[in-house]
């Protein structure tokens, strides 16, 4: 899109604020829900602000505190608007007790107004409380911090618009009637805590999987927030852990497909790895690996930190991963860690042993499209063909997306095709 | 401050064997009193109670400017409200707290509902 003669540098500023106020949303929300003591006022409130915003930096530039300035403007507005209100009386009550002042221009900076890094932590928790079902923990998580439309969050969960607003909905009125806090918990519940707000985080990112560009942004949104909970609470090891296993796992995104075909991690052209996720991703692990508190993510990114660490598939180590997942298993004892280990032992111990492995889980992983395949590759490797190509046809049942079906598919075929 | 209602349910299973013996009982009486005198000093309790049973219920519906009666629970299910209390709290998670010692004493699950108001209604009334 050309920008008209006369103002360059419009659809360049257009752009660059609605970068901002992505970047903003959250910590704005989070500071005036601090302030007002309700999220609905403080999203509407920003809604305003972004209006006005939008007028003035066009004209006038972007401001060099913008989320300072949208904290300002928004905290204002709410109040003038609701003043002749009881609601607004109390609003501005509510509000000179946090900054002990009334209105004032957003262009002089009140330091109670200045965002504080901790709010957005308060509000992960309380999107992430435990009284919340996952479903809403992850669409208000998304909407209130991640700053998502009800449109984007609603596609990449794959149910309607209503629906979406209907949940969030659902979930704020439990914020407010049952007064769940907004605060970051007291240090011993502390990694209790927090054990829901990294589950909601990894969902958001596995939600993410897939090609598609709307897919994408829920990944993206899932590093920025793990980003943010390492830096603003750099003593807990698992979200560090957390961040280094989303970030090992992206760094190999551009190697996973080839012209939409799923291309299995032995076949890769690791030179497409991205090396500078893989750094971060393993300075992280080696952090936590000094810090000795290990804990399931970091256990998880450990094994993706090997496997990111070998220039072929021939030279991954893998006595290394299987003690791994064995660790792993101990602290979370489930079919699906099972199932991956029983995957790395068919490069140790050979396809027999692993298929003894993966018989044990069979029936409890039925509708897992994983455990069939990793049961139809052994089944191959030990030429059993038949039976190998009904495995993948299951594989194909239960796949979770096209490419994969269509893998599977063709491999069901060619096993198919042959004597 | 608010006031949370925090409930416990009994299910009918016709099974009598689920009955703590009297040993149990005792013990389970010490620690709910040991608790109910917690929530006392710290201004926690309003109000709490053990119920009846279902069969001791009535319902009582006006119908067509008649009152009826109909013996039984309002509700046909195989739960019913065992016990409850009133307290107040300065969040969910202070509530939450609390109903989890109350679980930890009557080992029982117990619901925990805000309440959208107590008193009388004419204190609930907004000025205007």
């Amino acid at each position: 899109m050309a920008a008209a003669r006369g103002e360059p540098n419009l659809v360049e500023t257009v752009s660059q604020i609605e970068a901002v106020f992505r970047d903003v949303y959250g910590q704005a929300v989070a500071t005036l829900v601090r302030v007002f003591g309700d999220i609905t006022v403080a999203e509407d409130a920003v809604q305003d602000a972004f209006v006005v915003a939008a007028e003035r930096w066009r004209r006038d530039g972007i401001p060099p505190n913008p989320a300072g300035w949208i904290v300002t403007t928004a905290r204002n507005r709410a109040i003038d608007q609701h003043r002749r209100t009881i609601r607004g009386r109390e609003l501005e009550r509510e509000a000179s007790e946090v900054s002990g002042t009334t209105l004032h221009s957003p262009d002089e900076a009140r330091e109670q107004d200045e965002p504080v890094p901790d709010d957005r932590l308060r509000l992960i928790f309380t999107c992430c409380h435990p009284a919340l079902c996952t479903e809403h923990q992850v669409a208000l998580t998304l909407r209130l911090l991640g700053g998502l439309s009800i449109e984007e969050i609603a596609r990449g969960f794959l149910v309607s618009e209503a629906a979406m607003a209907k949940r969030l909905g659902r979930a704020k009125y439990k914020i407010k009637a049952a007064k769940i806090p907004y605060r970051i918990p007291a240090k011993p519940d502390l990694t209790q805590r927090l054990k829901p707000v990294l589950s909601v985080v990894y969902l958001i990112y596995n939600a993410g999987a897939g090609e598609l560009a709307e897919r994408a942004v829920l990944r993206h949104e899932a590093i920025r927030l793990a980003r943010s909970l390492v830096a603003l609470m750099p003593d807990e090891t698992e979200g560090a852990g957390l961040l280094a296993l989303m970030l090992l796992n992206e760094s190999r995104v551009p190697a996973r497909s080839v012209d939409g075909a799923v291309v299995l991690l032995r076949n890769q052209d690791r030179s497409r790895w991205d090396r500078e996720l893989i750094g971060d991703g393993l300075a992280l692990v080696r952090d936590c690996i000094r810090r000795d508190r290990p804990g399931p993510f970091q256990l998880q990114a450990a094994i993706q930190a090997v496997h990111c660490s070998a220039d072929t598939f021939e030279a991954t180590d893998w006595p290394q991963i299987v003690a791994l997942y064995d660790h792993l298993y101990s602290a979370m004892p489930t079919a699906v860690v099972a199932l991956n280990r029983a995957i790395a032992v068919s490069e140790t111990d050979g396809h027999a042993t692993a298929l003894e492995q993966l018989d044990l889980i069979a029936a409890e992983l039925d509708n897992y499209s994983s455990m069939h395949a990793a049961r139809a590759a052994s089944l191959r490797a030990l030429g059993r063909n038949p039976e190998a190509k009904l495995a993948y046809a299951r594989a194909a049942e239960w796949a979770g997306n096209e490419a994969d079906r269509d893998y599977f598919t063709e491999q069901a075929d060619e096993l198919a095709a042959q004597p | 401050m608010s006031q949370y209602l925090l409930s416990t349910y009994s299910v009918e299973s016709g099974d009598s064997s689920e009955m703590p013996s009297s040993e149990d009982m005792q013990q389970m009486m010490q620690r709910i009193i040991a608790l109910e005198a917690e929530m006392d000093e710290s201004g926690t309790f309003v109000f709490g109670g053990h119920l009846h049973g279902p069969d001791a219920a009535t319902v009582v519906s006006n119908n067509a400017a008649e009152v009826v009666m109909t013996d039984g629970p309002f509700a046909e299910s195989k739960e019913h409200i065992a016990g409850f209390y009133i307290i107040n709290a300065d969040d969910l998670d202070a509530a939450l707290a609390w109903a989890g010692k109350v679980s930890e004493c009557v080992n029982r699950p117990i619901e925990v509902q805000p309440f959208a108001g107590t008193g009388r209604l004419a204190d609930n009334m907004p000025d205007a």
